[in-house]
């Protein structure tokens, strides 16, 4: 039982990293309706410069916080504006195959620059591990439960209540309607880009203080999973896309746990294979066809 | 129309010229080494480029899984090979291994495909992916395949000298089904679909029916150079042939061209050789990869980049500065 | 004459021209309906469309006229009622077994495969009528180029129809509007259907051309010997070609009769052409 308990808790911390990442994939998903590949390498940047900042010019770390969510958000708007915005009308095959562009790129780029060795993130902040009956509870699990909790109900209220969230339905809905009303398309789309790479950087910061070890390789594994997470819990949806995300942290620990760590990932990705076939809409997507 | 037909010929005729004289002089010796050994490489990763472009060019799908289906034709092929190996000479043992290879792969590729193909897009690209890796895993796993060590393929290796000729007739095997299959009623159907999928829909062509072939037949042409590639090696891992490969042919088909077969080979034969050639380029090579693959799609959906192309195209420049000398002459 | 009996009101003002007045209608719709999410968007539609008739579907934007197309080639699923095709329930095909059973179309919005040659569009349409496998395709063999052979006389046969043939080897797409619409059209007749819908077919063409295509429609119906059922805003095009009109509104049939007849219906002028007087 306490094994099943602690399984329990580690699915739950990797699930809610999932789902951080998710978000940022829906939105983008959501609105501009492309996938972007690059989601993923932009957390393991946003790691990057984490470790830059704090190890390498001795910043605080509330800075460093910050700064990887302001560097992670221009890079997002960055990659958008020179890869994607180009392409809003290509077909979608195109974009895909520039996206994994991007994310290659992202991936050397880092990989030139700091090497092919790990580097460990640095310790942010020091948390206390409770032991409640036996069971182990690390303060980062339960922080970053908690702050996904709190980034999905904000990013809800956003987009339902604000006007920028308004203009993002309805680019999402309809891009050529939309700009009809007067919303700047390329603007809400640059802002939907920029709002899911700050995400990114939350990943970037939770994942880093969770599993410390970080390379060039480090986002694209939980970015391809988190995108399954996305579809999951239904691409588009934002509580869809916390409740993938855990559900597919806990499938993986659990399958880590009492199958096989060796089969975890061919489980994962058959999970992912299923759910794509079975309901491509997803838990809490809604049904989307072509017109014709 | 003709203007087709003449290109895949001359196509053919430039392909059995260039083995031709690799083969002449592979066999009297003046080959380096360096470049013997590039030979078998480059084969099977013009079968490989040729093969997906079937599913990119033609199909209009993105397969991320292509090296998973590669993996599946080593290690059946192989494992066959090796089997055989006390009792069959090369000249049979090796193309029924290849065909073996060639059809599980097939096989595999129905299997993914049957489920897959009700996906379009990106589910249908993510899809292959986690199936490319997901066969990786399994055969890491497997203890039949060696596990994690991989496959002990020593008995079977051969030397480039003795694949080239298997390889010669693979690759002419590839590029004739191809650029055929292009210029045939499965062929039109397949790039109807590609189009628009809702219009094929509607003057009767199976959509899932055609899906699968392709995904069939590119993943046959992935199996059988597999099991050729396997024999190159004294030793293969799985792990070797993951989403990163099935990337690197990606880049290949979109650099020669999506739907192109000439392009493919040439584009081949380039990102394969340059890497041997300029080990100092080797550290760039993948950040070259993604460049090119940025550069050649916004180059294909632009106006602005079209345009820019255009001018420093060769033919253009030559023709400006033509113009510009006869100016001056004029103004002289 | 067996199936004819278990339907329920067919009689309501069926309307059959009169060289067809001896035979079964190639087309039947029984109640037939589709609602999206609580919104009927097609209820109750009922029609008969003769072996040979030029039949018109007229109505408002947003009538469903459109969703009419797509309910009977199955690119929606009906929610209720039954379409017979030449008397047989074509309940559970799909689109593409609706093709294959007689039902060829053309769309609202342009749908060519533009990358492929004007050829090449009528050519694939053929598809399961040119005989030879993909073995044979592959290697050549003397099945392909006889195959290829039949399949190119015909392609230019129907591009004839239109004078199109010197546009044979162009891509789809660099075609002018109208040329497109009119290679949608051929596209459809090479899969041998019996009953032909056209979505809108005169939209963007001028008043000649429209004309040349009355023209057109005509003479396939009369070569082809298939029935025509046409969806068009252009009145003129639909009271001289069409033997009977269908008047739809807010998804429901409100007339159906011939040409004179839909002219003085008080009901569709007031839903319909009255409105366009007052402009």
């Amino acid at each position: 039982m306490l094994h099943f308990i602690q399984t329990l808790i580690s699915g739950l911390s990797l699930g809610s990293i999932y789902a951080l990442i998710a978000l940022g994939y829906t939105m983008v998903y959501g609105i501009a309706k492309m996938l972007n590949f690059a989601h993923g390498d932009v957390i393991m940047i946003g790691a990057y410069a984490g470790i830059v900042t704090v190890m390498s010019l001795g910043l605080p770390p509330v800075i460093a916080i910050i700064l990887s969510i302001v560097i992670c958000a221009v890079l997002g708007m960055l990659i958008e504006f020179l890869a994607y915005k180009p392409l809003r009308s290509a077909p979608s095959l195109s974009v895909l195959i520039t996206a994994i562009g991007v994310s290659y790129f992202l991936q050397n780029i880092a990989l030139l620059i700091f090497g092919s060795q790990q580097r460990a993130y640095p310790t942010i902040a020091d948390f206390p591990t409770y032991n409640i009956g036996g069971i182990q509870i690390d303060g980062i699990t339960i922080l970053t439960l908690a702050v996904t909790a709190v980034i999905m109900i904000a990013l809800t209220l956003f987009i339902n209540k604000t006007k920028l969230g308004k203009a993002m339905r309805a680019v999402s809905e309809d891009k050529a309607a939309a700009s009809l009303m007067g919303i700047s398309v390329n603007r809400t789309i640059t802002m939907t880009f920029a709002i899911g790479s700050a995400l990114a950087a939350f990943a970037s910061i939770f994942y880093g203080m969770t599993y410390v070890y970080i390379k060039p390789t480090t986002g694209a594994m939980p970015g391809i999973k988190a995108f399954t997470a996305a579809v999951f819990g239904g691409i588009g949806s934002i509580p869809g896309a916390m409740l993938g995300g855990i559900l597919l942290g806990l499938i993986e620990q659990f399958s880590k746990t009492y199958i096989s760590t060796l089969w975890a990932d061919a489980i994962v990705f058959g999970v992912l294979v299923v759910v794509l076939v079975v309901k491509p809409t997803g838990l809490l997507g809604k049904q989307m066809s072509e017109k014709v | 129309m003709k203007k087709k037909k003449n290109l895949n010929f001359l196509t053919l005729i430039l392909v059995i010229a260039a083995y031709a004289v690799v083969a002449f002089l592979l066999y009297s010796g003046g080959l380096k080494r360096q470049i013997s050994n590039m030979l078998i490489p480059i084969s099977v990763y013009i079968v490989l480029a040729v093969s997906l472009n079937l599913v990119v060019g033609l199909l209009g799908e993105l397969s991320l899984g292509h090296a998973g289906f590669m993996s599946v034709g080593i290690f059946s092929g192989c494992l066959v090979s090796i089997a055989l190996e006390p009792y069959l000479p090369m000249v049979a043992r090796l193309p029924l291994c290849m065909i073996i290879g060639g059809l599980v792969a097939a096989f595999f590729g129905f299997l993914v495909g049957l489920p897959a193909l009700r996906l379009k897009g990106d589910y249908l690209a993510i899809v292959t992916l986690a199936c490319g890796e997901i066969i990786k895993n399994v055969i890491t796993n497997l203890k039949l395949t060696g596990g994690a060590l991989g496959l002990n393929t020593g008995s079977i290796y051969s030397a480039p000298k003795q694949l080239l000729p298997y390889a010669i007739v693979l690759v002419l095997l590839t590029t004739i089904v191809m650029m055929n299959l292009k210029n045939s009623k499965q062929g039109r159907a397949i790039m109807a679909i590609r189009d628009n999928r809702i219009a094929a829909e509607s003057i009767g062509l199976n959509v899932t029916r055609f899906k699968l072939v392709v995904f069939m037949i590119a993943a046959f042409f992935a199996g059988a150079a597999g099991t050729l590639y396997g024999h190159f090696f004294a030793n293969v891992k799985a792990a070797s042939f993951d989403y990163n490969m099935s990337i690197e042919i990606l880049v290949i088909v979109v650099l020669g061209g999506m739907g192109s077969v000439p392009g493919s080979i040439i584009a081949a034969i380039i990102l394969v050789a340059l890497p041997e050639a300029m080990r100092s380029f080797a550290d760039y090579r993948m950040l070259l990869y993604a460049i090119v693959l940025i550069l050649v799609m916004l180059a294909r959906n632009s106006a602005g980049m079209k345009n820019l192309l255009e001018r420093i195209k060769p033919t253009k420049l030559i023709n400006r500065l033509a113009k510009k000398q006869v100016q001056e002459k004029e103004g002289a | 004459m067996a199936e004819r009996s278990k339907l329920v009101e067919v009689t309501r003002k069926a309307y059959l021209p009169e060289r067809d007045a001896d035979k079964s209608p190639v087309l039947e719709t029984v109640n037939l309906g589709i609602t999206f999410g609580g919104l009927k968007a097609v209820d109750d539609f009922n029609v008969t469309i003769g072996r040979t008739e030029i039949a018109g579907l007229i109505g408002p934007n947003g009538a469903g006229k459109t969703t009419i197309f797509n309910l009977l080639t199955k690119v929606y699923q009906p929610t209720h009622g039954t379409i017979l095709l030449e008397g047989k329930d074509i309940h559970g095909l799909s689109t593409a077994q609706i093709n294959h059973a007689g039902i060829a179309r053309t769309f609202q919005n342009i749908r060519l495969f533009s990358n492929l040659t004007v050829e090449e569009n009528i050519t694939v349409a053929m598809e399961p009528r040119i005989k030879y496998n993909m073995f044979s395709g592959i290697f050549r063999l003397p099945s392909y180029w006889k195959g290829e052979k039949i399949a190119h006389e015909r392609a230019m046969e129907l591009l004839s129809i239109f004078h199109m043939e010197d546009f044979a080897s162009a891509k789809a797409g660099s075609l002018p509007y109208g040329a497109q619409r009119r290679l949608e059209i051929l596209r459809a007749l090479a899969t041998n259907p019996c009953l032909l819908l056209l979505d809108e077919p005169a939209a963007g063409m001028n008043p000649s051309e429209t004309a040349e295509l009355m023209e057109n429609i005509r003479a396939i119906r009369d070569t082809f010997q298939i029935a025509v059922l046409l969806i068009e805003h252009d009145m003129n095009l639909v009271m001289n070609i069409c033997e009977g009109i269908v008047v739809l509104n807010f998804g429901r049939v409100i007339a159906k009769g011939s040409p004179d007849d839909i002219q003085n219906n008080p009901e569709v002028i007031e839903a319909y052409l009255g409105k366009k007087k007052e402009a």
